[in-house]
Order: C-alpha cells, then structure tokens, then sequence
C-alpha cells in the first residue's frame, strides 16, 4: 500500500549514504525527493512542509555530525517523525460498564461506513459483547436492506424502520430498545453526507446531543486525495471526533489521508479495513506503519497474523523433520498452503523486514497463480519423486508430471531446482540460531542469490583462491587510489588545523 | 437551470478555494514574480489533486513566461486557464450509440464511488429523451446492491435484470443484453460491483462479462464508464489505468464534484492515461448530471 512512498523514501535516503556529513546542501535532493514522494502519497500539503521541515530542523546539526552513518541517522529520524505523525493511538473502545454503549460511524458518501458497521459489530462480537446495528441512513436506496442482510450473516441484531423519517429519533428509540437489555453496544451507520452541506452536518449534531456516543468515529476513504483534511476537519468541527476508521487501505492506495488527518484535526486513525470480507477490520498502529512505509518490515503484524492462521502442531512437526535435514517436497508444498494463509503474497512479502524490494522484483508475476501451479506440479508426483525429486526424476518421468499438472517439461525441472536451493537453504538454518538465521536472510536478499525472476537457485561459489592477472591487476589499481586518496585526506586535515 | 449553471454551481466552492489562493498572491496591482511566488503557484494548483507533474509543469510554464517581470494576476491566470485548457483539450463527448439495435454501457469502478447512483443518472438522462432503457444488476456480492439499483429502476421507470446473490455476474449481464435484443431496448446498462484495481482475479472477472457483452452484440459494450470519485487523490490514475488495461474504458463519470473537492486528478489521468470525462455528477438527485466540457471546466475553475 505505500510501495510507492517507500521506493521515493529510499531513493532520497541512499543518495546520502557514504556522505560523510548532513549538510543542507546535500540534504535538499533528498528531502526534494521525500517531499516529492508524500505528495503523491496524498498527504496533505501543509503536513508534508511542516514534516520535510522539522526533519531537516533535526537531521541539520552536530547530533549528526558525531553519527558514523548519517543514512541511518536519517532513516531514524523520518521513522520518529513519522510515528509521531500518526500516533499515538488509543485503541480502546471505552465501553461502559454499566446500560448500553453507544459507537456513532459518520463520513462521506461510499466512504464505506455501512461495511464497517458489519465489521465494528462483528469485532465487538468476538470479544464477547452483544452489539446492535442500527439502519440510520435513510437517504440512499436499500442502505438498511444492505445493513440487514450484513446482521443476518454475523447473526447481529439489526435495528431498522422502513417509514422513519427522522433519523435522530431513530437513534434513540434504538439506544432506548438497547437499555430493555437486547444489546449492550449499539452501532450507529449514519447517512453518507458532505461536509458542506449544513442542513445534514446539523442533523449529525442533533444525534450526537440527543445519543450522546461514547465514540464518534469518521470514516475515510483511503484512496482521498487534499481534501480529506478538509472534510475531517469539517467533522470534527461538528461533532468531535474520537477517531478515525481507514477504510479500503488494501488496494494500492498510499494512504497518505492517514499521514495528514492525524496531524491536521489531532484526531487518530484507529482502526484500518483492508479488505471486503467482514473479518478485515484491524487495530492501527502508528510504529508498524512508520516501519512499514519504510520498508524495515511488520514482523509483529505477520507474526500475529501467523499465530491465527498457521497450524501450530504442523509447523511443529515441519520444524522437526527440517532439523533432521528431512526437508521434502511434501513439506515444501505445505509450506506453500501455509504461506498463501497468510494473504496475498506481495503483502507478505512486504512485512518481512528486506523482502519490500523482492516483492517489488515480482512485480506484477500473480504469484497465487504461480503458488497454485506449483503445487499442482508436486501434486502430480510419486511419493518416492517428491523425496527426492532431483535423482529420480529423468525425461520420462518429467513429460509425465507436466501433464499431470497442465504445465510445461521445463516448469517442473525450474521447481525441482527451485527446490534444491530451498532445501539447502533450509538445512542450512536449521543449524543455525535465530541471529544466524536473520543474518543469512539478509545476505539472500542483497546477494545475487536471488535471479530477476525472485527464484531461488542453488549457487555455485567461488574457492576465492585464484583471480585473473587482469582482474589482480584492478585491484591493486583500486587499493592504490585509495591509499592516496586517504594521504590527501590527511594532508588537508592537517592544514585546516 | 442549463447544464452549463449547474456545473459552474457544483464548482463554485472549488472556485471560490483555488481562486483566493492565487489572489491572495497578487493583493497589489502587480507582483515580482519570483521562486516565492512560484512556489505558492505550485501549493495552490497541487491543492486541486492535480499531481505534482502536472503542476510543475504548469509552474514552469509560468516561470519561463514570467519570472523576474511584475505581472498583473489576469494575464497570469490567463496563461494557467490556457495551460489547463490545453492538457485537458477535447471535444464534448456523450455517450456514443449504437448505429443500430441497443446501446450497451457497462459501467466499472472501485468500491463506494458512485457507480449505481451515476446510472441512476444516466438512466434519467435516456428517459427525458424517451429511450427505453433496462439495466442489469450485475453487482451479485455487495449486500443489497441490487435492490439499490432496483429501487431507482422503478422510481426512473426502467427494466431491472437481477441474479442470485454470489452468482455469475457475467451471466446477469448476458441475460440484460438478451432482454434488451429480445424485447428492443434503445439501451442497456450493466452495473458491476465495485472492486479495487489491485484485486486480480476481481478484474479478470471484470473482463469476462466484458468478452461476454461482445459477444452477443456487434461493438458491445459500446461504451465503458469509469466512475471516478471527485474526491480521490493521486490513486485514481492507477484506477484508470488499470480498468483501461482490463476493460478498455472509454470514459470517466467524476462524481461527487458537488463537495470541496476539486476533481483535479483528472489533469493527471488525461495527460498519463489519456482517458477523457464524459459526465461530471454535481449532487444526490437522478438529474444532477452534466456533459463535461474541458472550457467551461477550466474557466468554471477561474470564473
């Protein structure tokens, strides 16, 4: 979702690496380049000078002076103030303890406040408290319909009224209906309305006073571009806000509305929707997204995210037989069903900390599709084949699996090589420790292990022992130009002083 | 009211923004025109969603035109409304019909942004000229979805073709086509459910019912109408993009123009995907539409 603002980020950031200082002269480029990059994220355009400023008021001066990497430095401080841009981030509820709470969803039109509204219900739900959907748009065509056939498939409440006309006094025979003891949540999905349009705006005030929410939440579209901060800041105007819900930070949207509405109505984002499934509903938080932005991983949010989806005693067991160097195809194709668990491919990829450039390597490859095939082909083997697929398997036995599998002679031999590397990967790690393990990752990433393709293939090493004349030659020539350059360097050195 | 009023009224709150920004600019009779006075130029036209290609360039042009000369604020508006002009030229552009037999309309977009309320309109539009329209609810996953579009089908006196929710979407728009030959239709329009561009096997389904449509009539679907939200931000050029590639659009319906926003990306999307705007929606009524037209846009922009 923020590849793009990632890839400028890192651009700007590299063009300072080896720099021996910040200066504000080769720091103008870079922040040029960050500036450049959040504006096409849509972050509003006060909050990208007032950010590009108070980054350049930090990383300018002797605390980076004394810094051996001043690339660093700056990452450091682009994170810091990134967090602090978005955070920080209450995520509770503050439901009462005692009568019904009361949680009021507004925004704009197709801002997608009634799918939150199934989503709010269904989150409260799974920690075990009884909510109510209340239908108060009455403004657009068959709104309580979709709110109603939302409720049926959570099993939810629904509390509607086909001939209302009001909706403050719909809201409060709802919270009234709420007190009887059928709910101790209730849901508000307002109508859909702009932030200019007065006679609506008041409406929404009246609600407000005569319900009286313990949480107003504003629904945004991800996807906004400048003028989201003209509309939360409307919003908040008329109802003070207690958050904000991002909705439809799934696709390619750069969420640059999240950077901005933070920062110009001090209202938080708090919770994101990255998907249309009604279990997409997740906490926002303001650390893993400044870590995500830049590309240094989610681990906590994969991590969590495995815990709910991996299959414990499998991974177990595959962890197990990987320690007796017992890796197969069958675990390989497991570990593939386990993978595609976790969600889109690319997204995963992203969280892993030094992944973001190989997922951008795939590029637009559907690597579901390829996951499927892949597994279609192991599909297609013998037990004996998948053992050991590189001894067995000749020409025969390869025209036959790619039939098996609808693919190609040739895929099957690429998987069988993918395999390898993998297996040897893995054997490998299995003997090393957590720090080990992370360290290898890193050098698989930024070495050429990795073909254009994103494939993993065994590699051949050099014994390092013998070079050509020519290349000893380049060699020497380049340790030469050093040493002189470190003599001018002293030189210089010496008569400044 | 005339189409050209109500356009210029949806505009008015972006008007009256961008237009103080740059007279605040010039209060004086003339002003220095300097890296200060460009840099407020580039805040003020980035401000419209326009992109930050877009609005260097135009700053640029301004800057080459001016810099160092004390100029009056008519000739430099004059220079952005002729700049702007130019990146968005092209002729008034409705909707192209069938030579013979019914005009089918497939109409695509991401979710929430206004696609059945803009066929609503649409549908309004054939009305008044007395074509007889029928719509397909190919929209079978979004919860009541094809009730929405059913309720406005019989308040605008059109035909409705539905299907089981969570069926072939593509087959609902085959029946609506079929229906539309079978019973001789002027016109038939399909609304898909909505779908981010990112979403590969959504947009595939996006292509099928494409195919499916051309199938059955020759030059189907005549036209292919992306619904645009006035209010998106830079990813709507990567939305046009990516339904052009899947659907071959033809042409943007901006919607929601009737709010602050100021619809500007499409500067953007016309000079990097070239897909021009056909229709602008400027309110929540069946006849809030209107035909874009590039001048007035643009001049409605600096009235």
């Amino acid at each position: 979702m923020f590849e793009s603002l990632q890839k400028s980020l890192n651009s700007a950031i590299r063009t300072l690496r080896g720099r021996g200082k910040l200066t504000e002269a080769n720091m103008r480029d870079g922040l040029g380049l960050v500036e450049q990059a959040l504006l096409e994220a849509d972050v509003s355009l006060p909050v990208v000078k007032d950010f590009v400023t108070r980054v350049a008021d930090q990383a300018v001066g002797g605390k980076v002076l004394k810094s051996l990497d001043p690339g660093q430095q700056l990452i450091g401080i682009v994170y810091q103030e990134l967090q602090r841009l978005m955070g920080p981030v209450d995520h509770s509820l503050h439901l009462r303890a005692d009568g019904p709470s009361v949680l009021m969803l507004c925004g704009l039109q197709g801002s997608g406040k009634t799918t939150t509204c199934g989503k709010l219900g269904r989150l409260l739900h799974e920690r075990g408290r009884k909510p109510m959907l209340v239908a108060a748009d009455l403004q657009r065509p068959a709104a309580i319909h979709q709110l109603q056939v939302l409720g049926e498939q959570l099993g939810l409440p629904v509390f509607a009224d086909l001939d209302a006309q009001d909706p403050v006094a719909l809201c409060q025979a709802a919270v009234r209906e709420a007190k009887s003891g059928v709910a101790d949540v209730v849901v508000l999905d307002t109508a859909g309305r702009l932030h200019v349009d007065d006679e609506l705006m008041q409406q929404l005030g009246r609600i407000d006073r005569r319900v009286q929410p313990e949480q107003v939440y504003l629904v945004v579209d991800a996807m906004t571009g400048q003028d989201a901060v003209l509309s939360a800041k409307a919003f908040n105007e008329a109802l003070e806000l207690d958050g904000v819900i991002m909705t439809k930070l799934d696709g390619d949207a750069r969420g640059g509305a999240a950077l901005s509405v933070k920062h110009v109505t001090g209202v938080p984002v708090k919770f994101v929707g990255t998907g249309e499934h009604l279990d997409a509903l997740e906490e926002f938080h303001p650390d893993r997204m400044a870590s995500r932005i830049l590309g240094m991983g989610d681990v906590v949010s994969l991590v969590e995210q495995a815990q709910r989806k991996f299959d414990q005693d499998e991974m177990a067991a595959q962890e197990e037989r990987l320690r007796k160097g017992e890796f197969t195809l069958d675990d390989f194709k497991k570990l593939l069903g386990q993978t595609s668990k976790l969600g889109p491919m690319n997204k995963v990829m992203s969280m892993i900390p030094g992944m973001g450039q190989l997922s951008d390597m795939m590029g637009d490859v559907d690597a579901e599709k390829d996951m499927k095939r892949l597994r279609g082909i192991v599909d297609s083997m013998t037990p004996d084949e998948r053992r050991n697929p590189s001894r067995i398997i000749d020409p025969s036995r390869r025209r036959r699996i790619a039939e098996g599998a609808g693919v190609q002679p040739h895929e099957v031999n690429e998987l069988v090589k993918q395999f390898d590397g993998i297996a040897d990967i893995m054997k490998k790690m299995s003997s090393m420790g957590m720090r080990d393990r992370m360290k290898a990752m890193q050098e698989m990433t930024q070495g050429g292990m990795l073909g254009p393709g994103g494939r993993i293939a065994k590699q051949k090493k050099g014994t390092g022992k013998r070079l050509t004349p020519q290349e000893r030659a380049k060699q020497k020539k380049l340790r030469d130009r050093e040493a002189r350059q470190r003599k001018r360097e002293k030189k210089q050195q010496k008569r400044q002083r | 009211m005339g189409l050209f009023d109500q356009l210029k009224q949806g505009l008015r709150k972006t008007t009256q923004l961008l237009n103080t920004d740059i007279r605040d600019l010039f209060k004086a009779e003339g002003r220095l025109v300097d890296d200060a006075v460009l840099e407020e130029l580039f805040e003020s036209l980035v401000k419209t969603d326009m992109g930050v290609q877009a609005a260097r360039q135009i700053v640029d042009d301004v800057g080459a035109q001016f810099r160092a000369r004390v100029v009056s604020m008519d000739e430099l508006i004059g220079v952005i409304r002729a700049k702007l002009k130019e990146l968005l030229a092209q002729p008034a552009d409705p909707i192209r019909f069938a030579a013979s037999g019914p005009t089918v309309i497939m109409v695509a977009g991401v979710n929430g942004c206004g696609k059945t309320t803009s066929i609503a309109k649409l549908t309004k539009m054939f009305r008044d000229r007395g074509l007889r329209v029928v719509l397909g609810a190919a929209d079978t996953f979004r919860a009541a979805a094809v009730e929405q579009l059913g309720i406005w089908a019989s308040r605008l006196d059109a035909q409705l073709v539905k299907g089981q929710p969570g069926s072939d979407p593509a087959s609902v728009a085959h029946r609506t086509v079929a229906k539309a030959l079978d019973d001789g239709f002027d016109v038939a329009i399909v609304d898909t459910a909505g779908r981010l561009q990112t979403q590969q096997g959504l947009m595939q389904q996006l292509a099928k019912i494409h195919r499916v449509l051309g199938k059955q009539v020759d030059g189907a679907p005549h036209e292919v109408l992306l619904v645009l939200d006035a209010t998106t931000g830079q990813n709507g050029i990567s939305q046009a993009k990516h339904f052009t590639d899947a659907v071959q659009c033809t042409g943007i319906v901006l919607a929601k123009l009737d709010g602050t926003a100021k619809g500007g990306v499409v500067v953007a999307i016309r000079q990097q995907v070239g897909l021009p705007v056909k229709y602008v929606g400027v309110g929540e009524q069946a006849d809030d539409l209107a035909l874009f037209e590039p001048d007035s846009f643009v001049d409605a922009l600096f009235a």
